[in-house]
């Protein structure tokens, strides 16, 4: 079966990342594909490079990073949810005027027709959040 | 894109608070562009979404609200609305905005967009869906 996952709720304050995560590793082991992984209110907080947790915890946003390097997964970060939020790559930063990027490595910015093409295109959108 | 399936959008949370509302609202105006059949679904807080008369300037926040009354221009015509949550909340469709389309199969005749649903209405109507976004 094909997935699409969105995500909802930044990492640590929530669990719905570390589920989605976890979803989206047993769909794989199980055969399935996931179409893409979209980030999106403050979801977008999962993409920035600069997340420093204390060295006993896991860390949510480079276990993504790793998951979509081993599976060439499709991360998707809402371009408007991530301006109002502060995450950027080289190119948003250029173009806003900011003197830093934090886009982590496997993640895209992108915009939310991204979110509707994975709806049209995969049997299941499942969405993780409050 | 050929292929369309049934979109529906459910709205949960009170319009401000919490930025959901206004960030599920910007996914309904640019999925519109996808010709995809697409419906909203107000329960629990989310009804008051679309409730009158809103007034945010106390609260130095953007009001969004217009907005829903412009849906009908985007072909978003079937906005379904939880019964229970109005009663539960002490309101009646009288306390919501007037959101209207015109039917363009009828001579552009304008007509109403909100449709009042009961629980048991709410499950067929997910149930018939291809994607269900929840906000």
């Amino acid at each position: 079966m094909k997935f699409t996952i969105q995500v909802n709720e930044g990492p640590y304050q929530h669990q719905s990342s570390d589920t989605a995560y976890q979803f989206a590793k047993a769909a794989l082991e199980k055969g399935h594909e996931i179409f893409r992984v979209f980030f999106y209110h403050d979801g977008v907080n999962n993409a920035t490079r600069l997340t420093t947790p204390p060295q006993d915890d896991r860390n949510v946003v480079n276990r993504w990073s790793e998951l979509a390097k081993e599976h060439n997964l499709d991360l998707v970060v809402c371009v408007a949810a991530a301006q109002r939020r502060g995450i950027a790559d080289k190119d948003e930063a250029q173009r806003n005027g900011k003197d830093a990027d934090n886009l982590a490595d496997g993640f895209r910015i992108s915009g939310l027709g991204q979110l509707i093409e994975g709806g049209i295109q995969s049997d299941r959108l499942v969405v993780f959040g409050d | 894109m050929s292929e369309s399936k049934k979109f529906l959008y459910v709205n949960r949370k009170a319009p401000y608070g919490t930025v959901y509302a206004l960030e599920s609202l910007e996914v309904v105006l640019i999925g519109a562009a996808f010709e995809q059949d697409v419906q909203l679904l107000f329960v629990d807080d989310g009804v008051f979404q679309i409730v009158k008369g809103q007034d945010t300037k106390g609260i130095e926040m953007k009001n969004f609200s217009p907005t829903y009354s412009a849906l009908g221009d985007y072909e978003v015509t079937k906005m379904y609305v939880s019964k229970e949550s109005l009663e539960e909340r002490g309101l009646t469709v009288d306390d919501l905005m007037p959101l209207t389309y015109e039917d363009e199969d009828d001579d552009w005749a304008e007509k109403d967009s909100i449709i009042l649903v009961n629980k048991d209405e709410i499950a067929a109507l997910m149930e018939e869906q291809d994607v269900v976004l929840s906000f």
